[in-house]
């Protein structure tokens, strides 16, 4: 379900209030075996998404590990191309551009990835990192005067000392590396960056400052970040809305305070559960709801609702019917779930013995 | 008396460009059923701490030029090796934070847990088998008749790590190191793992050295703290004495750069500036010095020792407890931190 579908015949699906949209995307990958090579089944790493990013918002993408959220990046970046689905940026399908109309979207269209450590060209100088977009794009000057000091703007944007252009990504710390990363996202002037894990590979101390930077950048060139991590509180610290990912499908989508203060899906409330807060007190009074078993595979997703084999609400029903992506009480509230927890209530008791359904 | 005993620890690495003080004085006891945390930002000291204990850090470039580990009234660092090898299968034991690493993939998972038994157990092939299976049990994998005839491969992250605490748990050790144990894994596993470790300590009394980068598991978990920095500790007390009245700066600033699951403000992070000090090259002074937001000229030339600052509350700083309380507040103001 889109959450906005209809598609005025005028604006050719131009809308005012989202940058990027992703329609049904689905990417299956296909599963070789033998020595023939033959497909014998596929690993459906993203399922169907539809996701609306508003311009100037951050959107904070959380899950498990290979629940399909570096492959959703890769989808939208158009560095995979999907079995299925459309990728609207502002207000255009960018999957059937060629190489030249994509060269324009790129310049728009940037991604901090998260291992500060592999990203970046060990034989590159900083200085040629970052330029190398400016190069790509022929932007920023055309004298190689004229481009250093554009990079040297960068890096000092960054936080980073503009002398050091001609040191080499192993000179530099893992912070200092992801700030180098973010210069060179930030070089061609984008209105889009997809962070994929940008500060899990760091120290807590330093993911401060990577967080910060971000932020600030944000506020400074109006920038719309797709934000993507596995730790739930640096994404309620950045996000304006978040949406949770589970088996290759978005399960719940809200605006922050509600995703974390009254989530529906009963992952998302587990998920919230198992964290541990940095506070002793509440949580000697904490009471866990501990999902058993573990995420299954991509390959060979569960039936119905793809959560019932961990879910502590499941019934009967959840193991032949799949959920949609329904609406909640609160505006732009959703959530993919046929019981979902309600306002007072517990993870493990289902209130009602009907499939729910909202207004 | 105490289950283990570290006296004035330290472990150096003679390396190609100099001496690497990987831990360098570092007191501590812990009792039976006890839970310890360390905590600390990576190359603070934390996994060579606990090798120490293990004897398994290479020897060279690993020395151990003062200290003693006390642990059933026998230094640790004047054992044997075979004597050592039977300390760690039956009474110590470690786990690591990649279980890859210390799983042998050519051979069965429960063939590795068998061998670990049989080693240091007096018992049959028959009955070390037994003992496999019912501690696969324990540690919450189902089926593990059959999963132990599996390689680690077939095994998912979890299960892996589930795996590796039922090889150290084979034979009921009185202290288990844990080196992030959690840290590769996802929350909801993370969340069955820890629950785990916390069924089997009470249910065996076991004595635990928890070693994180996570407050959060500190706080589930821990009793008592030690908050490491440049291959010191700087702080020592209580759990709650650390999360509620940190006496050292960079604890303090440790819990300020956090982004928060349990407040609903929005307060800006107070990052740390800059980035640890080389073990090689220390900083004159106190070696938070060149990053402490409470930073005076004094801590330039002055090396604070460990010191009580309250009872029971050890800090290193050269600070009084009353600056070092004024300083927070005046920073909290700064940041807008509601406390
Ligand atoms: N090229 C590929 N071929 C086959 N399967 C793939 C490929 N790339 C990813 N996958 C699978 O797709 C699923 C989703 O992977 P993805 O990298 O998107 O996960 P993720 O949510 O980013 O996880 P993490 O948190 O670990 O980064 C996983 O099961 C993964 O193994
Ligand atoms: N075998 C070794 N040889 C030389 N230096 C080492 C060796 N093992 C660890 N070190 C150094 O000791 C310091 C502390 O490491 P470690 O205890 O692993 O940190 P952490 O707190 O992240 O666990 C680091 O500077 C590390 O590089
Ligand atoms: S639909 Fe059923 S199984 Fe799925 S999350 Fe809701 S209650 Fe659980
Ligand atoms: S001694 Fe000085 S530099 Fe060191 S922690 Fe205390 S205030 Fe900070
Ligand atoms: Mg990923
Ligand atoms: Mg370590």
């Amino acid at each position: 379900m889109t959450e906005k579908t209809e598609v005025s015949p005028e604006t050719n699906g131009h809308s005012g209030e989202y940058l990027l949209e992703t329609r049904n995307l689905k990417m299956h990958f296909p599963i070789k075996a033998g020595v023939l090579q033959r497909t014998v089944g596929h690993v459906k790493a993203v399922d169907g998404v539809d996701l609306s990013v508003r311009r100037g918002e951050t959107l904070g993408l959380v899950g498990e590990s290979g629940c399909g959220k570096s492959t959703f990046a890769r989808l939208v970046l158009r560095l995979l191309e999907p079995t299925e689905g459309e990728v609207i940026f502002d207000g255009e399908d960018i999957l059937g551009y060629d190489r030249k109309r994509m060269l324009d979207v790129r310049r728009n269209m940037q991604i901090v990835f998260q291992d500060p450590y592999a990203s970046l060209n060990p034989r590159m100088t900083v200085g040629n990192i970052v330029s190398e977009p400016l190069k790509t794009h022929d932007v920023g000057g055309s004298s190689s005067g004229e481009r250093k000091r554009r990079v040297q703007e960068l890096l000092e944007v960054v936080g980073l000392n503009p002398e050091h252009y001609n040191r080499y990504p192993h000179e530099f710390s893992g912070g200092q590396r992801q700030r180098i990363g973010v210069a060179r996202a930030i070089a061609l002037n984008p209105r889009l960056i997809i962070c994929d894990e940008p500060v899990s590979a760091l120290d807590v101390s330093i993911q401060a400052q990577v967080i910060n930077l971000l932020q600030d950048l944000q506020k400074e060139f109006d920038l719309t970040y797709v934000f993507i991590a596995h730790d739930l509180s640096v994404v309620k610290h950045i996000s304006d809305r978040v949406a949770v990912m589970y088996l290759g499908k978005i399960v719940e989508i809200a605006d922050r305070a509600a995703l974390y203060g009254e989530p529906r899906h009963p992952y998302t409330a587990s998920l919230l559960s198992a964290i541990p807060v940095p506070d002793p007190q509440k949580e000697r009074e904490r009471q866990r709801v501990v999902l058993s078993g573990d995420v299954p595979s991509p390959a060979n997703p569960p039936s119905g609702c793809h959560f019932h084999t961990r879910c502590p609400r499941a019934q009967d029903y959840c193991t032949e019917h799949e959920p949609g992506l329904d609406p909640q009480e609160k505006e732009g509230h959703r959530a993919a779930c046929f019981f979902p927890v309600l306002e007072g209530q517990h993870i493990e008791e289902p209130a009602t013995s009907t499939p729910y359904r909202a207004g | 008396m105490a289950m283990l005993e570290v006296n004035n620890l330290k472990t150096h690495f003679r390396t190609q460009d100099g001496v690497v003080k990987a831990v360098d004085g570092v007191s501590f006891s812990l009792e039976a059923g006890e839970t310890m945390g360390i905590v600390g930002e990576s190359g603070s000291g934390k996994s060579v701490t606990a090798l120490s204990i293990m004897q398994l850090n290479p020897k060279p470039p690993a020395q151990y030029p003062e200290g003693e580990i006390i642990f059933e009234d026998q230094n640790l660092l004047e054992t044997s090796d075979k004597r050592m090898q039977e300390i760690r299968g039956n009474d110590i034991a470690m786990i690591f934070q990649d279980p890859m690493t210390s799983l042998n993939p050519v051979f069965t998972v429960g063939n590795q847990i068998r061998e670990a038994i049989r080693i240091h157990q007096n018992l049959s092939k028959s009955e070390a088998q037994e003992k496999t299976v019912e501690v696969l049990r324990d540690v919450g994998i189902a089926n593990p008749e059959r999963r132990a005839k599996e390689y680690p491969h077939q095994f998912s992250g979890g299960m892996r790590q589930r795996a590796m605490i039922a090889m150290g748990l084979s034979c009921n050790p009185k202290v288990l190191i844990a080196d992030e144990p959690t840290t590769a894994l996802d929350v909801t596993i993370q969340a069955q793992i820890l629950e785990l470790m916390v069924e089997l300590q009470e249910k065996y009394g076991t004595a635990i050295v928890m070693i994180t980068h996570d407050l959060g598991v500190v706080s589930q978990l821990a009793d008592k703290v030690m908050v490491m920095y440049a291959g010191r500790a700087v702080e020592q007390a209580t759990t709650d004495e650390v999360f509620y009245d940190p006496l050292m700066p960079y604890s303090w600033s440790l819990l300020r750069s956090l982004p928060r699951l349990d407040t609903a403000g929005e307060v800006r992070l107070l990052p740390i500036e800059g980035t640890p000090p080389s073990l090689i090259f220390l900083p004159e002074g106190c070696n938070f010095s060149p990053r402490c937001p409470f930073v005076k000229d004094e801590c330039h030339e002055i090396d604070p020792s460990l010191e009580e600052k309250k009872p029971a509350h050890k800090a290193a700083c050269i600070l009084s407890v009353e600056e070092i309380e004024e300083n927070k507040s005046r920073v909290d103001e700064e940041l807008g931190v509601q406390t």
